[in-house]
């Protein structure tokens, strides 16, 4: 359906309306996982009971739906638009310092997507592909132990450095993005662009700082 | 030597004339008038208005220009505002009052009943502007705003900041862009029209150059109009565009429309000093800044300190000392010539002493720097972005640079020029400001005649002739005239000469400024007339134009408008020789009064001098259009 | 001062182009940067060859004629500059300095460093204007405008046309460009009333035109001669966004 708008301002409307959602959904995301935080007993019974009500509730699955909508669209369209921009291009200059008007990460949404995005496949395939599809041992409420199969998973050094990276990748995407999407849908009125402005930073930095910490206290816990 | 008699004024009072017009001026059915091709070259504020008014009426337009879009005429740079009479500042201000301001402005050297329509029509102006978007300044309730302007004692000044020019011209622009998307107007941009095409005496179509190519075109229409602006680019250092040129109105006058006081060109008081032998031209700082600005010099000659460090009792506040009831506002030729006779006393300022000072403290010290900035503030980036220097700090230095051409094609009161069919209209013709061109109607002067006064004279035209169709582009007055253009630009290619066209134009300009400008004298205008002479000889033989015509070839256009001027030139000279007076902006030393003021001559000069080609650069005819005053009385012109 | 050039030079659309370097001994501090391409220009024509084409005219910053990509930056170092008004004392006596013409699909070189950006024109012919007649103006007072109003017009009315924000955008994108059209329009009574059909004609165009997207990096604006704010482009996809749910025709 992409190739069927006519006009960059729809396709970047398309790419702010399905950003925002998927920027909202890290909000409930991160409020989930910041349950891994509590005391190890707790945390394995709150967690697995709470991936057992959303893998349950009906509307939380529709809204699933939704969410996968949501980054599939805003990945084709980011293709669709780089082609574009490809285009419009043309010959660039052989020297190129435009720029210095404009911060690097601005610049290079579609980089940091694409981290983002081959994290998300990884992160797919770890945690949702086998908790939905895979098996997985019950804990003491009989619900899937999906804290041990994470808790696991953030023992290997490596993992947890990989997870930074994309997590650092996905703060600066939302650094601009945030602030882009509600330009591009049209919030002109330059007071509320201003908090705009702040409250994204602030959002990218919550979020990414939060993120961060759930693997690297994981990690340092479990370093015995 | 003949006189000029039909001028085509209406009769009836001042007042009615104009009125008298429209209501006896032919019409044309609607349904007629996209029969009927009218070729408009020139896209400022004349030319686009006219086309874009006309297109409207039903008339099927061509317009052309040489820049690479339509927004970028020339009218782009006027700065300072346009003027109305819309006296809504309630300071007594009405038509007659602005018609006087302008005729005595010209120092009575205009004809009257085109003064006076200029000011009848300025209040439209403004209800047009308007309506097309135009951002004017505005009071807090949303009223218009004004401000005064030089030679005036009334606020009659609509502006908008420092970009009134571009904006007014933006909205003709628009104006002719939406004609453009009807169909109505044909847009040929990038092309420069080389010479005017004539079947049985009458202007039926042009030759132009599309630039990006190096084709040569044909156009044929029913009328051509000029709207092509001033030449003060001849004098090389100006505030004009680099692509400003006397090209289209002087091949016109060689084909027969008669060139009407051409050495009459306005020398802009408020200009950025010279600064070095490369330099390519003055920027124009607008007018308005003597609102607030008060133009010194210091008392002592050959001053060496810092602006700053001179007292006030050491500076000589000079235009407040002798003309103290207009002061830093009189007009601008009275400002130049009085910097011109500053800085020749040896009191010019700045590395090469050509300049004087143009101080904001008082005006920043009584208003603050917040309400001197949202006036002037862009003029001030501009300033400080050119020369370094931060004007709320320290005083601009400013100095006269040649600036409007109030000469150009002599036109009757319908702005048609002595070739019938033949329309020049704006800055390109000579009508409406007389020997000196008050501030701000220069704007208003282009788009009168394109939104106003061309809409009803050109359909009169239409209306009266009995050919109505288009002529075909393989008549042979077309290849004639192709042939002849081709011919001279081979001429131009094939010289292999060691000079650029660049040269020889600072070299004549050099001459024309120094004999032909602020200041002249018989002996000056007569040796130059003997070097413009030889420089044209020189540039004949001498000229090196590199590449071929059928690319882009920018020297080979700057090598055509450049031969052009070298014939414009001496003509220039001819005619400040012939005016044995004082008037406006043309001052000749021999006429002056004790104090130093023009003295003018309405026993023997009180005429406009149209030149007519006759094959014979030197020897051009001349014909007199007498001036006839009927509710005026030409007065000695003072500003004290 | 002594300066080194690499300009690109290109015979015409189809040419490949290529940087060719000159050397000028003689450059002064005050010379503005086009009077520096005068010099070599001169030069060049006296030994016979072909002058460097750009664009240029009023040379006083308003006409948006000139412009050039100089050391990769559109109109140069300076911010809110245009080409003309740069002066050569931003440079260093041994600069290298890289001229090119500004680059875009929409932008095709015409030779050297003029390119040809009637694309632009093209936007405003399909709707920038108010459409009124001349002689249908009411009285210019009739319908009051306040001073923040004119004021902030006037802010978007300012664009030269240059199409510096085009070659600075990393898209190539006409947003600020018509944006700023936009915004002047909408914002004053006279052009309030069109603004549903002139926005979704001109962000059609912009497209047909082969001009990127926004992607809000804001370069545009600090590039940008006139300093037009990028706010106009977000009213703009407001006007767009306004005029595809509620417009009817």
């Amino acid at each position: 359906m992409i190739w069927f708008i006519k006009n960059s301002v729809t396709r970047k409307n398309l790419m702010a309306l399905t950003g925002l959602f998927l920027s909202f959904f890290l909000i409930v995301h991160l409020a989930g996982n910041l349950q891994l935080l509590l005391p190890e007993v707790q945390a394995k019974l709150q967690y697995n009971a709470y991936s057992q009500f959303l893998g349950g509730n009906p509307l939380v699955i529709l809204i699933s739906f939704v969410l996968y909508a949501c980054i599939i669209l805003h990945t084709v369209d980011a293709i669709y638009l780089g082609i574009k921009r490809k285009k419009a291009n043309g010959v660039s200059c052989s020297k190129d310092k435009r720029g210095r008007a404009s911060t690097w990460y601005s610049r290079h949404m579609m980089a940091l997507g694409i981290i983002v995005f081959v994290f998300l496949v990884i992160h797919f395939k770890d945690y949702w592909y086998r908790y939905k599809f895979g098996e997985l041992p019950l804990d003491e409420n009989g619900n899937k132990d999906l804290y041990t199969l994470v808790i696991v998973s953030f023992e290997q050094l490596w993992y947890v450095i990989l997870y930074v990276i994309a997590i650092v990748a996905l703060g600066y995407h939302l650094l601009h993005g945030v602030f882009s999407a509600h330009r591009s849908i049209g919030l002109y009125h330059p007071v509320y662009n201003s908090i705009i402005k702040v409250l994204g930073i602030i959002f990218a930095l919550v979020i990414t700082i939060g993120y961060i910490i759930i693997p690297i206290f994981i990690y340092i816990n479990h370093q015995t | 030597m003949t006189k000029i008699t039909d001028t085509k004024v209406p009769a009836g009072p001042l007042a009615e004339k104009w009125s008298n017009y429209k209501a006896t001026a032919k019409l044309v059915s609607p349904n007629n008038r996209k029969k009927f091709e009218v070729i408009v070259v020139g896209t400022g504020l004349a030319g686009a208005s006219a086309a874009a008014s006309l297109a409207e009426m039903g008339y099927n337009v061509k317009s052309f220009c040489f820049q690479d879009s339509a927004r970028r005429a020339h009218s782009v740079a006027a700065q300072g505002g346009v003027n109305a009479a819309k006296n809504y500042r309630n300071d007594g201000d009405n038509v007659y009052r602005m018609f006087y301001d302008t005729i005595k402005g010209g120092d009575f050297r205009s004809r009257e009943a085109n003064t006076y329509r200029l000011a009848e029509c300025s209040a439209s102006l403004i209800d047009q502007a308007v309506a097309q978007g135009v951002p004017f300044g505005r009071e807090y309730g949303g009223y218009l705003r004004n401000r005064s302007f030089g030679g005036v004692q009334v606020s009659r000044t609509f502006y908008a900041r420092g970009q009134t020019g571009q904006q007014l011209l933006l909205g003709s622009y628009q104006a002719l862009l939406r004609q453009q998307k009807k169909g109505k107007v044909k847009l040929y941009t990038r092309h420069e029209m080389l010479d005017l095409v004539l079947i049985d005496g009458k202007a039926r179509g042009i030759i132009a150059r599309n630039l990006d190519t190096g084709e040569i075109e044909r156009y044929a229409a029913n009328t051509v109009v000029l709207a092509t602006g001033g030449f003060g680019k001849i004098y090389y250092l100006s505030t004009l565009a680099m692509g400003c040129n006397a090209s289209a109105i002087w091949r016109a006058h060689k084909k027969g429309a008669y060139m009407a006081n051409p050495s009459w060109t306005q020398i802009h008081p408020t200009c950025l000093p010279q600064s070095g032998e490369y330099q390519s031209k003055l920027t124009l700082m607008s007018e308005s800044l003597r609102n607030d600005g008060r133009i010194w010099v210091p008392e002592a000659k050959s001053e060496t300190r810092p602006p700053g460090e001179i007292p006030e009792e050491e500076r000589d506040y000079y235009l407040e000392r002798k003309y103290p009831s207009f002061g830093n506002l009189a007009p601008r030729d009275i400002a130049s010539r009085a910097a011109k006779e500053q800085i020749d006393l040896g009191k010019g300022i700045g590395p090469l002493k050509n300049a004087v000072y143009l101080d904001f403290s008082k005006a920043i010290e009584e208003n603050g720097k917040d309400i001197i900035a949202e006036r002037y503030g862009n003029l001030f980036t501009m300033y400080r972005k050119i020369t370094g220097i931060d004007a709320y700090k320290e005083p601009m230095k400013i100095s006269p640079a040649a600036h409007f051409s109030m000469g150009g094609l002599w036109v009757d009161y319908e702005l048609m020029t002595s070739i019938p069919g033949l329309f020049a209209i704006g800055e390109a013709n000579f009508s409406d400001h007389g020997a000196n061109r008050l501030g701000a109607n220069s704007l208003l002067q282009a788009c009168v005649d394109g939104y106003f006064v061309l809409p009803y004279t050109l359909q009169n035209y239409i209306g009266n002739e009995t050919d109505r169709s288009t002529p075909p582009i393989d008549h042979p007055a077309f290849a004639e005239a192709e042939d002849k253009v081709n011919r001279q630009m081979e001429r131009f290619l094939s010289c292999k000469g060691k000079r650029t066209a660049e040269d020889f134009h600072k070299i004549l300009g050099r001459e024309l400024y120094d004999k032909c400008g602020l200041l002249r004298t018989k002996k000056g205008l007569e040796e130059a007339i003997q070097n413009i002479r030889r420089i044209r000889k020189e540039f004949e033989e001498d000229l090196m134009v590199p590449g071929d015509a059928k690319e882009v070839n920018s020297e080979l256009e700057k090598a055509g408008r450049v031969a052009d001027y070298m014939e414009l030139a001496e003509l220039m000279c001819i005619d400040a020789l012939e005016r044995e007076e004082s008037c406006g902006a043309h001052f000749r030393a021999e006429h002056q009064t004790g104090e130093g003021e023009a003295r003018r001559d309405d026993e023997n000069f009180s005429y406009s001098a149209a030149w007519e080609w006759t094959g014979n650069i030197s020897a051009p005819n001349l014909k007199k259009e007498p001036l006839i005053f009927e509710t005026v009385t030409p007065t000695i012109r003072s500003y004290k | 001062m002594k300066i080194i050039l690499k300009i690109w030079r290109q015979k015409n659309r189809q040419d490949k182009g290529e940087f060719c370097d000159y050397v000028l001994e003689d450059v002064t501090r005050d010379m503005s940067f086009l009077e520096m391409l005068d010099m070599l220009n001169n030069k060049l024509v006296k030994q016979g060859d072909r002058a460097v084409e750009f664009d240029h005219d009023c040379r006083e910053g308003i006409c948006g004629q000139c412009g050039v990509m100089i050391n990769g930056i559109a109109h140069g170092s300076l911010k809110n500059t245009t080409t003309c008004q740069l002066h050569m004392r931003e440079f260093k006596d041994g600069d290298t300095i890289y001229v090119e013409p500004f680059k875009a699909s929409a932008f095709p070189v015409v030779r050297d460093l003029k390119v040809d950006r009637s694309s632009l024109d093209h936007i405003i012919v399909s709707g920038g204007y108010v459409s009124v007649d001349t002689g249908q103006a009411p009285e210019a007072n009739n319908i009051p405008v306040t001073y923040e109003e004119a004021e902030s017009a006037f802010d978007a009315a300012a664009c030269i046309g240059c199409g510096a924000c085009v070659a600075s955008c990393k898209n190539s994108s006409a947003a600020l460009f018509t944006g700023a059209k936009i915004t002047h329009l909408a914002r004053l009574p006279q052009g309030e009333k069109e603004t549903a059909s002139r926005t979704m004609a001109m962000v059609d165009q912009m497209e047909q035109e082969n001009f990127g997207h926004c992607s809000n990096t804001e370069a545009c604006q600090v590039e940008c001669p006139e300093n037009i704010s990028v706010l106009t482009i977000a009213r703009m996809n407001y006007e767009y966004n306004r005029a595809k749910i509620l417009f009817k025709k």
